[in-house]
């Protein structure tokens, strides 16, 4: 079984991401469709509720409205870390749509990007699979304290604290 | 100016820890090249031809006397004893080593300072208007809303990884000084009836490989809304920005294949969702920030200075320095000073250590310890007392940097070009040095008069050649530097005219670097010839068209070559 983080912790995950779009289903275990498979197979697959479904990074995150509430898992696809369009992607399914289940970064993810992830509202990461997972850890860490609203913060500096101290 | 809380410090303490891991990393392999490319290139350093450059951010071009000594003292001891200031508001270090690069940041954070996001495809370093607070014709102060916007940009976890990068400008002033429309987003602020700040929202504008002008996106925009409007902007950029060819990849591109209607549509309809939100800008934070920009504590003088005016009688090099250097202020005896990092035979915008040391103490002396840098690569101190400009020129022409050239032909723009920049074409320095010592006689240059001259040695357009009245790209031609030259660019702005911004025209076949400096010189004496009363080269050349100064360069046959040139 692969590791990845969630909640800020290296745990064992039993997900099974399927890349695919026409890959045959396994009939048990939990697994991630795509979101072409899911929208095309959506009676069926919605049934079983260990399915989850990935968005690539042109995705509308919108076509996943009316499936929020029931939805275990949605995982965003980082096929390169520069394409940036996943945090937008995060960003509108935790504020705008309300997705309260687990968000996961998959692909290409490093620890680098891990901070950035975390604020837009990801809770998994299925670190790349040639990096140590423990090592990107640290990524989550990397600052103390941040300027804007996010996902995972939804007030910005100015309105949580009062500034002004000498630094 | 700003000083940073503990907030702010400890922002920047943290990213200095951060890179520091981050080159430890790819010193020992567990970061690739690809990997690590654009983490450091997010804190200013890039691979050039012959060393690392390491870019920091001057913020709007503020910076006070103990930061630029600073600057002095990172030159000496990491890199060769000079440092060069961009037409960004920048400044860049052209000779560090990698592994010294952390130390560099620290030694930055120390004096509040950073080069957090002056590269990669990110939201960069806003500029603004180099006489920001003191000029005499602003509307609105925009310094505290270029630190707003600072601080709302920096780190923005999800605007980081944006299609390309991302350019803002802000300006306070009817006047265009900050080539609102050549940026990404500028925003211009004025009042509405009852003084209250509003916003006009400028996108998609953009020099490089398809210079664009911006579109005006909104209109009257209410100052709560800054961050939430710029936010739903950026937003639909990073969604629906190209990112299969890095050429079509900014915003300008974006707003042409939308159209100007429905890309603002676009936004205002992602801004209604955020509108009146949490990210929106309360009064408490921006009389903050705004405390941080009040006046110095300037004495009450009267409008002249009969010393002042007695000097500039008797003295006439005086008088020249002071009919181009010396900017009128909107405080009773005093004005603003430009210092000229243009003196001929030097790379334009480049200032040695020592030089910088003693800028700190004119600073500190003259002009309540602040300076600023300006568009044009030249420094300015903004608050300087009539009485004491014959003092300061005094000094200032003894460290070389009094030459009485701003606004005029030898106050070239120039990229670091192909001496340095591993993207270039052709080389900028030389180039500009040769057109100096062309037209290197102050009787000429003053006759000649106000006018740009912009060198940039590839089409990435990094001295903004489009906008110069004459604007000199390099290009390659079978392995050979050869200068395309445009005519008829402006910035929207130059010494006091006002204008809209357009771009300059190519306006003949490419020259070998040995033609550019006669060229230049025959549109020179082209205008000369055909001027009407007391007009200026960009008039001249708006008046008559290209045409009589294409003849004066290609001669009878100038069409002709275009032609079989394609």
């Amino acid at each position: 079984m692969a590791e990845i983080i969630r909640n800020k912790e290296v745990v064992q995950d039993d997900w099974t991401v399927l890349r695919e779009a026409d890959a045959p289903l396994p009939e048990t275990g939990k697994i991630i469709v795509p979101l072409t498979r899911w929208l095309a197979e959506r009676g069926a697959l919605k049934a079983r509720k260990d399915v989850g479904v990935w968005l690539n990074p042109d995705d509308d995150p919108a076509a996943l409205v009316d499936d929020l509430a029931s939805l275990p898992l949605i995982a965003v696809d980082f096929p390169v870390f520069r394409d940036g369009r996943g945090y937008s992607t995060a960003f509108l399914l935790r504020t705008r749509y309300g997705f309260a289940g687990e968000l996961r970064a998959i692909g290409d993810v490093l620890r680098d990007q891990l901070f950035y992830m975390q604020r837009v509202g990801f809770d998994a990461f299925a670190v790349r699979e040639d990096k140590n997972i423990r090592d990107a850890l640290n990524g989550l860490a990397d600052f103390s304290e941040v300027y804007q609203a996010s996902a995972n913060l939804l007030q910005p500096l100015y309105r949580r604290v009062a500034r002004g101290g000498a630094a | 100016m700003y000083r940073y809380d503990h907030y702010d410090q400890k922002i920047v303490d943290e990213r200095v820890v951060q890179f520091r891991d981050q080159v430890r990393r790819f010193r020992n392999g567990e970061l690739s090249n690809e990997e690590f490319l654009p983490l450091r290139l997010q804190n200013g350093l890039y691979m050039q031809r012959h060393a690392h450059m390491l870019r920091v951010a001057i913020p709007y071009g503020l910076l006070s006397s103990r930061q630029l000594r600073a600057l002095a003292d990172i030159a000496t001891r990491y890199d060769r004893g000079y440092a060069h200031f961009t037409t960004r508001q920048n400044v860049q270090f052209n000779w560090p080593e990698l592994d010294d690069a952390p130390e560099i940041l620290a030694e930055l954070a120390k004096v509040q300072m950073h080069a957090i996001q002056t590269s990669g495809n990110c939201v960069r370093n806003v500029t603004s208007d180099q006489f920001a607070g003191v000029a005499p014709d602003e509307i609105v102060d925009p310094r505290p809303y270029c630190e707003l916007l600072r601080q709302w940009s920096t780190f923005h976890p999800e605007f980081a990884h944006l299609p390309r990068k991302f350019k803002i400008a802000v300006s306070g002033t009817e006047e265009n000084r900050v080539a609102l429309t050549v940026h990404d987003i500028g925003l211009q602020l004025y009042k509405d009836v009852n003084g209250e700040t509003l916003i006009r929202v400028i996108v998609g504008g953009g020099l490089g490989r398809t210079p664009i002008i911006g579109s005006v996106v909104r209109e009257d925009l209410p100052w709560p809304h800054l961050f939430t409007y710029v936010e739903a902007i950026l937003r639909v950029y990073n969604r629906f920005g190209r990112r299969d060819n890095k050429y079509k990849a900014r915003i300008k591109i974006l707003l042409k294949a939308l159209g100007v209607e429905a890309f603002a549509a676009e936004v205002e309809k992602e801004w209604a969702h955020l509108k009146d939100g949490p990210a929106t800008l309360t009064g408490e934070e921006l009389a903050r920030v705004a405390g941080h920009f009040t006046d110095p504590l300037y004495e009450t003088l009267p409008a002249t200075d009969a010393g002042f005016e007695q000097h500039k009688a008797d003295n006439v090099a005086f008088a020249r320095w002071v009919s181009r250097s010396v900017r009128a202020h909107k405080q009773p005896g005093y004005a603003s000073v430009t210092l000229s990092l243009k003196p001929t035979g030097t790379a334009p915008g480049d200032l040695t250590a020592e030089q910088m040391q003693q800028v700190a103490d004119w600073a500190d002396q003259f002009s309540f310890g602040e300076l600023r840098v300006t568009h044009e690569q030249n420094l300015a101190l903004a608050d300087v007392r009539l009485s004491d400009l014959f003092s300061l020129w005094k000094k200032a022409k003894a460290a070389g940097l009094a030459t009485p050239n701003i606004g005029l032909a030898t106050d070239i723009i120039a990229c670091p070009g192909g001496d340095f920049c591993s993207l270039a074409n052709a080389r900028s320095i030389p180039l500009a040095q040769a057109i100096q010592e062309q037209i290197d006689d102050f009787d000429y240059l003053f006759d000649i008069g106000d006018i740009s001259i912009n060198i940039s040695g590839c089409m990435n357009s990094c001295s903004h050649h489009h906008v110069g009245h004459i604007g000199i790209l390099g290009v390659d031609k079978n392995g050979e530097e050869f200068y395309q030259l445009t005519l008829g660019g402006h910035a929207g702005h130059h010494a006091g005219q006002r204008r809209e911004a357009a771009l300059g025209k190519v306006i003949g076949p490419s020259l070998s670097a040995q033609e550019v400096p006669p060229a230049v010189d025959k549109l020179l004496r082209a205008y000369l010839l055909h001027r009407i009363d007391g007009e200026r080269f960009i008039d001249t050349v708006d008046r008559l068209g290209a045409d009589p100064f294409k003849f004066a360069v290609y001669g009878a046959d100038a069409h002709r070559k275009e032609a079989a040139h394609g």
